[in-house]
């Protein structure tokens, strides 16, 4: 008979106390309330306030992105509001010669990258404009099915270093997702195959209303990365020093031929799973209770202001810049024309095929234009 | 083919060909990569790339781990990376863990990136029965891929067919599925062009010129209908043998213009009846060329059922040439 087992509680989906109970796994700089705990792993000041210039800018995305919503002026969004740490510490540290693999999710983490805004908009609202990837970024679009982009990712680092380049490819996932065979198979396939990867986990404590103690029996899922030979990292997730922190190091690994590596971010959706979705079917306050005490951009805010690397005047300069920033893509976005119908059949293969032709011209004999 | 195809000849087996095209697109193309189970030190389990790793070197020709949405996975990573991959997947009845990655993402994203990228991959896959094989290692998947927009389906059924096709697919830009009848590996030899030449998709081949009745067919088909087609022909019956060598581009003016000459239609495949891409030739050909038809088309298909793993019955499921002559007479008999 074996041993009735004594499993940590989960500490996203067990509360805030759980959390501070798993703190020592995690690998944190800042404490929630912008004190430093891990003065070694800070980077330079101007790195801090440019991370914090993009958490600003991300939380404002998605605010806004609420507001169109709410006004028709959005198709359905999948907020990350609260997650902007777990995304742009990670993003931040690539260069437009990496690769970025993001999810539906990962909008802060794409805007991060470089994404232009106006083409972001374009795309959460089913506008062809927002599909037509930019020839200078090396970004796949949003992924719609679980996991299928982590074998890609794979694929790309392994081209990259085919080529003799330095460069990386990172895929991101939720918890969820790692439940999935393509997050097994692309983990094993970098391991075996010495990708230059670097896997982001987003632990967010949910996965639509399943939560991760329904998902999956492991609690620390950074460790998945042992039955794969590679590292696996946890980190604060609402943490932007941190989490930009360890995905620097994962990069610098992977760049020197070190290999992958599998970063958990432990964080938290404080936000419905889509815009249409209503997380109170599924969870209670109780669950959601402390998260707000660990936001992302307020623990950064305060360990600026308390430093003396940000004043309140600058701040709200910072604000009216982004503000001024997103209202002018906005309106580049709602300048964009709808697509005809014939574009339907469009951009399937380099040369349509006979029977693509004839379903073209019959589209444009029916619908016109 | 090319404009001046290569005047020297060699004799070779269909997976010889096969190999000579895979060694000539590493040798040309330094972005070529070829990968999956088995490739490497074995040279596959059919020897299609037998010797390719030991001249291009494990960077270019390298076995993967065990598992097919991987494979294909990676595999679309390297193409939006800019390498031309060049998969095999050991038998294309064990392309369906990867059936994911293929309907989600193969397809897909020339049309989901507004043709910033584009995958220039090539997936190989024995398929087809007549060898005895264990379940599952002759089915037949084309039709689901022919019904996934944005791949192409490539089914030579020759040496020489194969190895120009082959390399076309390579070329493409555009992702291509390239299915290996298992049964003509090493069943047909010919004289196969020297060096480096392509066969456009999207081009039937007329095996053999008839006036009475049209045999549509590919692949591993074809040598079934062309013994049909001799049986026929013995009672004075012209047959018209097409091998569409490609599904995706399909060759529809070839199959009309021999449709409008001879009014009789067999349409031969080894895949499942229902759903399957006999049953796209037989609607293209009821919307365009009705008029032309003097009997209804008549299928010759494997049944609806898994490809039994059973010796004793294996020629029961498999259309042979007697079941295909059967059919011709009975669209001759109308
Ligand atoms: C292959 C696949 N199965 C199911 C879905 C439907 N689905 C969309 S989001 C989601 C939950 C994903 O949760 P997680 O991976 O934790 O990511 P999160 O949404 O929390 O960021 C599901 C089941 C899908 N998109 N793809």
């Amino acid at each position: 008979m074996s041993q009735p087992q004594t499993t940590p509680p989960d500490p996203l989906t067990a509360g805030a106390a759980a959390y501070e109970d798993a703190q020592g796994d995690l690998v944190q700089t800042l404490a929630p309330d912008g004190s430093v705990t891990r003065p070694g792993a800070l980077p330079d000041v101007p790195t801090r306030l440019h991370l914090y210039r993009q958490m600003r800018r991300v939380r404002h995305f998605d605010e806004r992105a609420w507001v169109l919503y709410r006004t028709g002026r959005m198709g359905v969004f999948p907020p990350y509001g609260g997650m902007e740490a777990s995304q742009v510490g990670t993003a931040a540290a690539l260069t437009h010669d990496d690769w970025l693999f993001p999810t539906y999710r990962d909008t802060g983490a794409a805007l991060t990258y470089g994404l232009p805004i106006p083409q972001t908009l374009a795309y959460w609202r089913t506008s062809p404009h927002g599909w037509a990837m930019p020839q200078d970024l090396k970004i796949l679009p949003f992924y719609i099915p679980i996991a299928t982009q982590y074998p890609h990712a794979v694929g790309a680092a392994l081209a990259e270093r085919r080529r003799g380049t330095a460069n990386v490819a990172m895929a991101y996932i939720g918890d969820g997702g790692s439940s999935e065979g393509d997050f097994h198979e692309a983990l094993n396939f970098a391991g075996a195959l010495d990708a230059p990867c670097v896997f982001i986990l987003q632990n967010n404590g949910w996965a639509i209303s399943v939560p991760t103690r329904t998902q999956t029996r492991a609690t620390n899922l950074s460790r998945r990365a042992d039955g794969y030979g590679i590292p696996g990292v946890r980190v604060d997730g609402n943490d932007v020093l941190a989490t930009y922190h360890v995905t620097s190091e994962a990069v610098r690994r992977a760049r020197n031929g070190e290999g992958p590596t599998l970063i958990e971010t432990v964080t938290y959706r404080i936000k419905p799973h889509t815009l249409a979705d209503d997380p109170s079917r599924y969870r209670t306050d109780a669950d959601n209770e402390g998260w707000d005490a660990k936001d992302p951009v307020t623990r950064l805010r305060a360990h600026l202001l308390a430093e003396g690397h940000l004043t309140e005047e600058a701040d709200a300069a910072l604000t009216r810049e982004i503000e001024a920033e997103f209202e002018a893509a906005l309106a580049v976005a709602d300048a964009f024309p709808e697509p005809t119908p014939a574009e339907i059949v469009d951009h399937v293969f380099a040369e349509p095929t006979p029977g693509l032709r004839r379903q073209r011209a019959q589209l444009l004999a029916e619908e016109g234009a | 083919m090319t404009a001046t195809p290569p005047t020297k000849t060699r004799t070779l087996t269909m997976v010889a060909a096969i190999n000579d095209a895979l060694a000539l697109a590493l040798e040309r193309d330094p972005d070529v990569h070829i990968f999956g189970e088995d490739v490497g030190v074995m040279g596959g389990v059919f020897r299609a790339t037998d010797g390719l790793q030991a001249r291009f070197g494990q960077g270019r020709v390298f076995d993967t781990p065990l598992a097919e949405a991987g494979i294909v996975g990676m595999g679309i990573g390297m193409g939006l990376a800019g390498l031309k991959p060049v998969a095999e997947i050991q038998f294309a009845g064990f392309l369906y863990p990867a059936l994911d990655q293929v309907l989600s993402h193969l397809g897909r994203y020339r049309h989901r990136t507004r043709s910033r990228y584009h995958l220039p991959m090539v997936i190989r896959a024995p398929y087809g029965g007549g060898v005895h094989t264990p379940e599952q290692h002759a089915d037949s998947p084309e039709a689901i891929l022919a019904h996934t927009p944005g791949v192409k389906v490539v089914i030579p059924s020759t040496p020489a067919d194969a190895k120009g096709l082959l390399l076309a697919a390579i070329e493409d830009p555009d992702p291509v599925f390239f299915f290996e009848a298992i049964k003509l590996y090493r069943s047909v030899k010919e004289e196969v062009p020297d060096g480096y030449y392509t066969i456009p998709l999207g081009q039937a081949r007329v095996v053999t010129e008839g006036d009475d009745v049209t045999v549509i067919c590919y692949g591993g088909m074809v040598e079934v209908a062309q013994k049909a087609a001799e049986a026929a022909r013995a009672h004075g019956i012209g047959v018209e043998v097409i091998d569409l060598r490609t599904l995706v581009p399909l060759d529809t003016d070839t199959i009309l213009a021999s449709v409008q000459k001879t009014g009789r239609v067999v349409i031969v495949t080894e895949a499942p009846r229902t759903g399957g891409f006999h049953s796209e030739i037989s609607a293209t050909i009821a919307e365009e060329a009705i008029e032309f038809l003097r009997a209804p088309i008549v299928r010759v298909t494997g049944f609806d059922a898994p490809y039994p793993p059973f010796t004793s019955i294996e020629d029961v499921y498999r259309p042979n040439p007697v079941r295909v002559a059967k059919a011709i007479r009975q669209v001759m008999a109308y």
